[in-house]
């Protein structure tokens, strides 16, 4: 019949005006900035440094091998090594980065610095709300506003901070059994040198 | 104490008017319900552009603008200081006197046709004995501004949206006066008054609208859809398509010009549904008898912001009419079936009272009606499309 | 005769005169139809109401908008003639004029002399004209509808397009 299209579009139209009111699909408007969409778990905006412990600068990952400045696509990356050295979560001693810049006006989210990072030091933060109305240094992040604790990247990425999480210790464990074990052996020698000193006295006639 | 109420308005304009010298009582009457005119409806325009926005919203599953105030009752008056302060850019090469002139007249226009328009009891500011011919006078005239603004911006795209516009104005007032011509036969009067009064009894508690009958209601239909495409509404809004002619005729207005062509528009949407309250939907009666003592002017203005509604309904909903399919439409579809609205109006008067005049006319309407929907919808091939190709 | 009358009528010739003293041809147009209006608010005037309406809906409503269509597409250059309506000929021009306003003018003050002073004038109604156009009337009513039917055909027959002799290509 003419006309039927029309009546069934303004009925359609009528039903989203209705249910506008009482549903959510209906009505998908997030009103930002009161209400937020929650973020996805592999959401990624510009990348930060994780830091184990409580201490930020004793407690940084990263050892300034500089490979992610070298992969950075668009350069925007900018690290100093330090003059001395820290002990990392193992306990070896490692440089730190004196300065560590990020330039997030240059920065394109590609996250091919953290796919190269060796040492799990660099991860993809989930915050945008970086506006800023100085257009040089307030887009220039520096070490200390790029350093988050382990607690907070295990909120934002929680599967992808178990597994490091998990590899570390396993690290660490492997390390410390390393540690033991040289630990032991050095013992033992010690013990073993302490005996052949003590040996030749009771030794010396019978060889 | 609801009598009053119902004339508050005029009991109110002579209490003020009583305070002046006897020979200046009848002007400054006249000019006092003159100042409530261009009062009452700019207001009720923000109203209206606020139930658009807010109402097109919903439809479209968002929510309107809800920042300016409590849900955003406060933006139309954020819309109207940005207009007046913004800055007023005319082209160097355009014609400075008519683009002045177009929005101007244009107002002026659209506002006289609120002269004729019974919005209460004893509440027509103008009672003519040609008061429809006088509203449709001014409905005539608006469309040389739309001419003169188009053309005065010296802008290819504003001339031809200017000229499209002109066209579908001129083709869709000839359905327009012939559905108000109907309700003029069946009440012998061309005054908007005696029309009113017309529909204005009552029988088993129900009102004798026009709207009521079959020949009513075929005209009613008919005269929304030229009342949308007279006030260049969507879905006949080609002439000022945003997306494809910018802002068509008006492009090169900007700050207060554009707000007054906005404010034409607007206002004279609620003139048209004005009008046709009055000639279809009884204007200021009620709709039940025992409502009577409601006052008459709420039911005016609550028919009026109906229809307003209505007209937003249409807009979110349909898609735009292409210019060839509009006056197709015009001068093929709507007019015949104006004609044929006359005659059956004309059955109607000249049977008696009772049952068979309502089966015979509503007989005839539907059949025309399915007969033209039948052959119509048969020519036009619904099948799938074949594209030619330039070789 | 009152003040509102003089106004009415200065603005209405000088109307009519810019629609023919001006350069632009849209601005003659625009200027003509303010002569529209301006006869149109004479005749309310005279409380001919159907007559005033009717003028200000046919006139200003749909010929001036046929005047500027006209110009518009006939015109493709926009820019006026130098020399504008000062003719060779301007002293016949002037002539024939002269003849016409001395016939009107003379026709007027002799039908006035007729007439008895101070008439009431009778207030027409709209159902009075109908009534006159459908009963004394009937005839050049029925006349001018025909006139303006064949008018209307003959304006479709030569604005329709000629069908192609013959299609190339494929069939639709």
């Amino acid at each position: 019949m003419l006309g039927e299209g029309i009546l069934k579009g303004l009925a359609a139209t009528a039903k989203n005006f209705a249910g506008s009111f009482v549903s959510k699909e209906r009505l998908t408007t997030v009103e930002y900035p009161e209400q937020r969409i929650p973020t996805v778990e592999a959401a990624r905006v510009f990348p930060f440094l994780v830091y184990d412990g409580d201490d930020w600068q004793a407690g940084l990952r990263c050892v300034a091998c500089q490979i992610c400045e070298k992969e950075c696509p668009p350069k925007c990356i900018f690290i100093e090594k330090s003059k001395d050295k820290k002990p990392d979560f193992t306990g070896r001693p490692q440089i730190y980065p004196a300065r560590f810049d990020i330039d997030i006006s240059v920065c394109m989210s590609c996250q091919i610095c953290v796919e190269v990072c060796p040492f799990d030091a660099i991860r993809m933060n989930t915050e945008f709300e970086l506006s800023t109305d100085d257009r040089f240094e307030g887009l220039l992040l520096h070490k200390d506003q790029l350093a988050h604790s382990n607690e907070y990247y295990r909120e934002i990425h929680s599967t992808e901070a178990a597994e490091v999480d998990a590899r570390r210790a396993d690290e660490l464990a492997k390390a410390e059994a390393k540690a033991k074990a040289a630990a032991e052996a050095a013992a033992a020698k010690a013990a073993a040198a302490a005996q052949t000193t003590a040996a030749p006295k009771t030794d010396g006639g019978a060889a | 104490m609801f009598a009053k109420l119902d004339q508050i308005f005029i009991l109110l304009r002579d209490w003020v008017v009583s305070f002046l010298p006897a020979n200046w009582q009848g002007i400054a009457g006249v000019v006092l319900s003159v100042v409530a005119i261009i009062a009452v409806f700019p207001a009720l325009f923000a109203i209206a552009v606020l139930l658009e926005r807010k109402g097109l919203g919903r439809m479209q599953n968002r929510l309107g603008p809800n920042r300016v105030g409590p849900f955003g009752l406060l933006q139309p008056v954020a819309d109207g200081i940005k207009s007046l302060t913004k800055e007023d850019v005319v082209p160097t090469n355009a014609d400075h006197v008519v683009h002045f002139l177009a929005p101007v007249v244009l107002v002026t226009v659209v506002f006289m046709g609120y002269a004729v328009l019974p919005m209460g009891r004893n509440m027509t500011l103008a009672r003519m004995d040609a008061g429809l011919l006088f509203y449709f006078a001014m409905g005539a005239s608006s469309e040389l501004t739309i001419f003169m603004a188009g053309w005065s911006s010296r802008n290819k795209y504003s001339l031809l949206g200017a000229m499209r516009g002109v066209a579908q104005m001129i083709s869709y007032e000839v359905p327009l006066l012939m559905s108000s011509v109907a309700v003029v036969m069946i009440t012998g009067s061309l005054d908007l008054d005696k029309i009113v009064e017309a529909q204005n009894q009552y029988s088993w508690g129900l009102p004798h609208w026009y709207i009521f009958t079959p020949w009513g209601l075929a005209g009613f239909v008919m005269y929304a859809i030229a009342a949308t495409a007279e006030t260049n509404r969507s879905p006949f809004d080609l002439p000022e398509g945003e997306s494809e002619l910018v802002a068509g005729y008006f492009t090169e207005y900007s700050g207060f010009k554009f707000a007054e062509f906005f404010l034409g528009e607007y206002v004279g949407m609620l003139s048209i549904s004005g009008l046709g309250t009055t000639l279809f939907l009884g204007g200021w009666s009620s709709p039940l008898e025992v409502l009577n003592w409601v006052p008459s002017w709420i039911w005016f203005f609550g028919k009026v912001m109906m229809s307003i509604c209505m007209f937003i309904w249409m807009r979110g909903t349909l898609p735009r009419i292409r210019q060839d399919q509009l006056m197709n439409f015009a001068w093929k579809f709507v007019l015949p079936m104006t004609l044929l609205n006359l005659v059956v109006a004309a059955i109607w008067r000249f049977m008696g009272d009772g049952l068979l005049r309502w089966v015979v006319c509503s007989a005839i309407l539907v059949l025309m009606y399915a007969g033209v929907g039948l052959t119509g919808m048969r020519r036009k091939h619904f099948g799938p499309r074949s594209y030619r190709y330039a070789e | 005769m009152s003040i509102a009358f003089w106004i009415i009528a200065t603005l209405t010739v000088v109307a009519a005169l810019a629609a023919v003293l001006l350069r632009n041809l849209v601005h003659c147009a625009l200027s003509l139809s303010l002569t529209f209006a301006g006869l149109a608010v004479l005749f309310l005037q005279l409380d001919a109401q159907f007559a005033g309406f009717a003028q200000i809906l046919v006139y200003v409503g749909a010929v001036a908008i046929l005047v500027v269509f006209a110009i518009l597409l006939t015109r493709s250059s926009e820019t006026p003639k130098d020399g504008g309506v000062f003719s060779p000929t301007w002293l016949a021009g002037l002539a024939v004029a002269a003849a016409v306003f001395a016939t009107v003018a003379g026709a007027i003050v002799y039908s006035v002399n007729g007439l008895p002073n101070a008439q009431a004038v009778p207030s027409v109604t709209v159902l009075q004209i109908g009534q006159a156009l459908m009963s004394r009337y009937v005839l050049p009513l029925e006349i001018v509808a025909l006139l303006l039917t064949a008018a209307t055909i003959g304006a479709v027959i030569i604005a329709m397009h000629e069908k192609p002799a013959t299609k190339i290509g494929g069939a639709k």
